[in-house]
């Protein structure tokens, strides 16, 4: 494949615990439009993350304009999504919601600290759609077996990004593994 | 001169053996050849080949036909390659305009790819089902998609075996996590063999046209680990989104915005898992075939992952 195209980044499929503990990001180059990655605890970077889930509550939180609040509920925790006038899209989705809903949604993750200097971490959504629970189901698998597989990498052949994350965050990728492997327990034993 | 370079280049393999040549002294001779005495490049370079050949003292079928880069047609990548090819005839299609002498399909056991032949070229007719060693073709790129061309200095030999033409079908799943700019409701140029969608009522060869409507969806497939960018087609889009190119020129009169098709469109199909399949053509996945997909099984989930771990 020719190489002329800057290749897109990949959207990580991670779930609302993992995800929520991404405290550390980074870029690879100096350039100011670099992309920022946060770090996965499993050990894999994240530019752009695909996620799904129930869509509990939408709030407009902005001041003088619009800044919506959403709160997606995986099997795992909730993820903050937020949406302003950037995201044009997005926020009219937010805004004209009615939940409880599933939803799917591309975006990017975007680290805050808090006054207390905690660091937070959200999503900046690029679409917000409203799918299925098919769907939804198909995802929340999914997300398990690249969870179980990044654990397994990170264990095994470990990159530098899986090296980083040691470094980095006090709870290790297995940990993760084993949520993921519950979620598909608890998914199957529901089925039957 | 991107190309005379590569004439170059390809004149000067021909003659690696058997002369000492310079790439810039062929190049700078090519151009003498063609801004100065305005010879047209392949005419110029068959000319030149010709003149190496003499000095070379060398027979026609001296020269190694397969001097260029052989390739396998589906690795071809790279606009302005001159390349040879050993390929099958798989269909010969009814050239649009005069000026296209024969139009079609090649194929080797990597995979098939668009040939065209000029008129001008003046080149023996190839035949649907005979395996030809093409010599001297050059590669085009179009909306990612490549073919090769055929020109004056193409050397066509008919030979013996037979080649079965690969099926470069790839099949990828994923979520479709983005639809590019030149989706839903377009309008490409209507001259011949052209096609292009117009950006702002503007082809980017020929100018302001009028255009004909067409459907299309460019979007990225994404499994979590890699990226693919798919085309559907009209009729492809039209089952993905259940909006018929005649009602989508319905809504876009409606709202005075083409844009509000692809607006209606994109609310049913992105933050979705679809399985394509169909021809790669550079960075794209043409999809010939889709399906929208459903829940996994976390009982096979887990299943696999006992197997893994």
């Amino acid at each position: 494949m020719s190489q002329s195209q800057p290749s897109r980044s990949v959207a990580r499929r991670v779930f609302a615990t993992e995800f929520n503990d991404i405290t550390y990001t980074f870029k690879e180059s100096d350039e100011e439009r670099a992309p920022v990655y946060g770090l996965l605890p499993t050990g894999e970077r994240a530019n752009r993350v695909f996620i799904a889930g129930t869509l509990t509550e939408t709030q407009d939180v902005g001041g003088d304009s619009e800044y919506w609040q959403g709160r997606v509920v995986d099997p795992t925790d909730t993820f903050f999504v937020y949406a302003g006038q950037y995201q044009p899209e997005a926020a009219a989705m937010l805004r004209e919601a009615e939940p409880p809903v599933y939803v799917s949604i591309v975006g990017k993750p975007r680290t805050y600290e808090t006054d207390d200097g905690e660091m937070n971490v959200s999503i900046r959504p690029e679409s917000i759609s409203i799918i299925d629970d098919d769907t939804r189901d198909r995802w929340v698998v999914e997300t398990a077996l690249q969870t179980v597989e990044r654990a397994e990498k990170a264990d095994e052949h470990p990159t530098e990004y899986a090296t980083m994350a040691d470094e980095q965050y006090a709870i290790t990728p297995s940990a993760y593994s084993e949520s993921a492997l519950d979620v598909l327990e608890e998914m199957e034993e529901s089925h039957d | 001169m991107e190309d005379l370079t590569q004439q170059a280049k390809s004149v000067h393999a021909q003659f690696d053996e058997h002369l000492d040549l310079d790439v810039d002294a062929i190049e700078s001779r090519l151009e003498t050849l063609v801004s100065k005495y305005r010879i047209p490049p392949e005419e110029a370079q068959r000319s030149l080949i010709e003149n190496y050949r003499e000095e070379a003292d060398l027979n026609h079928d001296d020269l190694d036909p397969r001097s260029n880069n052989h390739v396998d047609v589906a690795t071809i990548d790279e606009d302005e390659q001159w390349i040879d090819v050993r390929v099958k005839v798989v269909e010969l299609w009814e050239p649009r305009s005069d000026a296209i002498a024969q139009v079609g399909l090649l194929g080797d056991e990597s995979g098939r790819i668009k040939f065209v032949s000029f008129a001008t070229s003046d080149l023996a007719e190839l035949e649907e089902d005979s395996v030809y060693e093409l010599s001297n073709v050059v590669t085009d790129e179009y909306e990612g998609r490549y073919s090769i061309k055929l020109n004056r200095t193409t050397s066509i030999t008919e030979i013996e075996e037979d080649i079965e033409p690969g099926n470069d079908h790839d099949d990828q799943t994923g979520a479709l996590v983005d639809i590019q700019r030149g989706s839903g409701l377009v309008k490409r140029c209507p001259t011949d063999d052209c096609t292009r969608v117009l950006q702002n009522g503007r082809c980017s060869e020929h100018g302001e046209v009028d255009g004909e409507f067409d459907l299309r969806i460019k979007g990225v497939l994404d499994d979590g680990t890699t990226v693919q960018e798919v085309i559907f087609d009209c009729e492809q889009t039209e089952e993905l989104t259940d909006i018929t190119l005649d009602r989508a020129k319905e809504i876009a009169r409606d709202k005075l915005d083409t844009g509000a098709v692809l607006e209606r469109m994109e609310p049913d199909i992105v933050g979705r898992y679809f399985e394509v399949t169909g021809p790669k053509f550079g960075r794209y996945l043409l999809v010939d075939e889709f399906e929208q997909l459903g829940a996994l099984s976390a009982d096979e989930a887990l299943e696999q992952l006992e197997v893994t771990a």
